[in-house]
């Protein structure tokens, strides 16, 4: 690449350091795009664990964060891009509607947690409660999960390609739970089902969408015996 | 005659207090369907509340103002904290959250028909908005829920204020149960759940716990919305004086704080009347709660639970509320439990004055169902007028009591205004017995 031609992709990257510039300033430009046009690529720098980092964006953009960020980062995202090269805290991409939001590193309690679309990717671990209520979103966790992932989880697919921890899928509805590795204990009314080549094809589709070598005959599928769908008494003790 | 005075039966034939007939019949229905009995409204039993309050009229050491003459302000400012464009109210009466799901469509629209028209304010549900109640109410308050049904960030920026639900007055600590009856196209595509299965609202937030993570979580919301709606926090009243604490603590513009007396679409009957704490000493604890931290009227107070009429509103003001909020009497407002409807009440096995089947999707009134042709039967334009007209006679009657006790606002009125009439409600309310300066668990400093 010539010099000038690194120096106008440079330019075409918004840079935004998060320790002289304020969050809410971020924020408030990333949500102008919805309302007028502006850059298309932003990098941000310095996040340090803040907050609510990226969230609430309605727009085609593309967003980097170099570093760390701390709970909601994402949140309810549409439409954009947003890569961490880093950790995330408490309830990443939350509630997301679209778009795709990629974590390089691990991500704390909740993240993809009511996620209603889009893709959201998490290299390294995910911990407690990953794809809480997810409704429709779908998520791939390159590691492992913590326990009550997937815990009345709606519609969507989580995908763990390491080991999912205790009572997963508990009160699942009707989201797809593919897991390579061990599963500690499954939640009331999840089971194991058969993985048929249209849920393999399923597979292999999100695992290309998140960037992710593996081979989809290695998972099992689980999802909801649709036994606690209608309340009944004699259920009482699976509850 | 004696034998008419008790009921037509002879004096000898003594009914058990603790076994009446209202808990015969419970025991053998519970060992008849084998399930706990899961209704809607309040509480039914007897609590204390405003009823046991009165206001001290002006006389020779007050003077009051005239009644239709004197102007008496019935305004009010939500969200003056941090939000952008706080709410600005004509009257204390607010619409309380009540789901579409729970509610006809038709119904939805008719609260926020009759509350635009008086110039107040309503409120989403657990369930998501839908465009005809936003299309019909100026002022519109979006429910956060655990459940996140339908949640969405063009929601939240259309709405004019969001409210994090943490509890309410009739289940604190409870989830929901939309139950599969009820369960229509529409309410299930909003949801993203399969049609006529239960719907279960969780007890807890999916992606926060306790204090420090709400103050997170609303600055995400500020974040999104970018500082421009108030946020409310509703609460179930129960260690109200913490809760309120907490919840200022953690950013709210707003506080609701709703008395076990609130209404619910679906509880179960045990938890309706036997977790949480009445209306009036919940007011009291918000009160006391936002008056330490030098807080009261710079976070706001919307008390809830069992109001009914302009006593009630004056009285929660007279103890500290910025505003109140209506549910059940909302929909009594619109026709339920109407005599009018006694024979389809019957046709149901209930009647009008006891109907509280609000979960099972059958109302006749066509008010908490999804069904379409009951709920055809409501006409949202009358609703609207008619709860129109129930919140200009509530805050009429609020007006004059003000008036007579000497306030040219609403909310000027105070503590001193109140006696207790019972030694129960003198202490919850903190105000002396009547004809006392008693107040009982409290000394004088």
């Amino acid at each position: 690449m010539s010099a000038l031609a690194a120096d106008r992709e440079e330019a075409a990257v918004e840079i935004v350091d998060l320790a002289t510039t304020p969050l809410r300033e971020l924020n408030q430009r990333l949500h102008d795009l919805s309302r007028a046009p502006g850059p298309a690529h932003w990098r941000v720098l310095n996040p340090n664990g803040a907050h609510a980092v990226a969230a609430g964006i309605d727009a085609d953009v593309e967003v980097e964060i170099d570093g760390h960020v701390g709970y909601y980062c994402a949140g309810m995202n549409k439409r954009a891009t947003v890569r961490v090269h880093g950790n995330a805290s408490t309830g990443l991409a939350e509630n997301m509607m679209s778009g795709l939001v990629v974590v390089d590193g691990n991500a704390s309690q909740s993240a993809g947690a009511t996620g209603r679309g889009g893709l959201l990717v998490v290299r390294g671990d995910a911990s407690a409660r990953c794809g809480i209520s997810m409704k429709g979103v779908d998520i791939v966790v390159q590691g492992s999960v913590g326990h009550m992932s997937a815990f009345m989880a709606q519609t969507g697919c989580l995908v763990v390609c390491g080991d999912a921890g205790e009572a997963l899928g508990d009160s699942i509805y009707e989201a797809r739970l593919y897991v390579r590795g061990s599963v500690a204990s499954l939640g009331a009314d999840c089971v194991e089902k058969e993985l048929r080549e249209e849920h393999a094809a399923q597979l292999r589709g999100l695992l290309e969408a998140a960037g992710v070598d593996a081979d989809p005959a290695e998972f099992r599928r689980y999802g909801s015996a649709r036994q606690l769908y209608n309340f009944r008494i004699d259920n009482a003790g699976a509850y | 005659m004696a034998v008419e005075a008790n009921g037509g039966r002879p004096w000898n034939l003594r009914e058990s207090y603790l076994f009446d007939r209202v808990t015969i019949a419970e025991i053998q229905r519970a060992a008849r369907e084998g399930i706990y009995d899961i209704r809607g409204f309040g509480a039914k039993r007897p609590l204390p509340h405003f009823d046991d309050l009165l206001f001290l009229g002006a006389s020779i050491s007050r003077y009051p103002l005239e009644g239709y003459r004197e102007r008496c302000a019935t305004d009010v400012v939500l969200g003056t904290r941090f939000a952008r464009k706080p709410l600005e109210l004509k009257i204390p009466v607010t619409i309380a959250g009540m789901s579409f799901g729970a509610l006809s469509a038709p119904a939805k629209e008719a609260l926020g028909r009759g509350a635009t028209e008086v110039g107040t304010s309503t409120t989403t549900g657990d369930g998501g908005m839908t465009d005809e109640e936003r299309e019909h109410s100026e002022t519109l308050v979006y429910q956060l829920l655990p459940s996140r049904y339908g949640m969405s960030p063009d929601d939240l920026r259309r709405a004019d204020a969001i409210e994090v639900v943490v509890g309410q007055g009739a289940k604190p600590g409870g989830g929901g149960m939309l139950l599969g009856h009820k369960i229509s196209d529409r309410v299930a595509e909003m949801r993203d759940l399969p049609k006529g299965i239960d719907q279960r609202s969780a007890s807890r937030h999916p992606d926060w716990t306790g204090p420090d993570d709400l103050e997170i979580k609303i600055h995400e919301l500020r974040e999104i919305t970018d500082w421009e709606k108030p946020v409310f926090v509703k609460v179930g009243a129960t260690r109200t004086y913490y809760d309120v604490q907490l919840a200022v603590k953690a950013g709210a513009d707003v506080i609701v704080v709703d008395g076990m007396q609130g209404g619910t679409a679906a509880t179960q009957d045990v938890f309706i009347e036997h977790v949480g704490i009445p209306t009036l000493p919940a007011v009291r604890l918000a009160v006391d709660a936002l008056t330490e931290l030098g807080m009261h009227r710079q976070v706001q107070l919307i008390v809830s639970g069992g109001i009914r009429s302009g006593a009630d509103v004056a009285k929660a003001l007279a103890l500290g509320a910025d505003a109140v909020s209506i549910g059940t009497a909302a929909l009594i407002a619109m026709g339920d439990n109407s005599p009018e409807y006694e024979d389809a009440y019957r046709r149901i096995g209930s009647s009008a004055g006891y109907y509280d089947d609000w979960q099972a999707g059958r109302d006749p009134v066509g008010i908490s169902t999804q069904d379409d042709e009951l709920a055809a039967r409501f006409d949202p334009v009358v609703g609207g007028r008619k709860i129109a007209n129930y919140l200009r006679v509530l805050t009429l009657e609020t007006q004059t009591l003000a008036r007579a006790c000497g306030k040219s606002h609403v909310h000027n009125l105070e503590p001193e205004d109140l006696v207790a009439l019972t030694v129960e409600a003198a202490a919850m309310a903190r105000v002396p017995l009547a004809g006392t300066s008693w107040v009982p668990g409290w000394e004088q400093p």
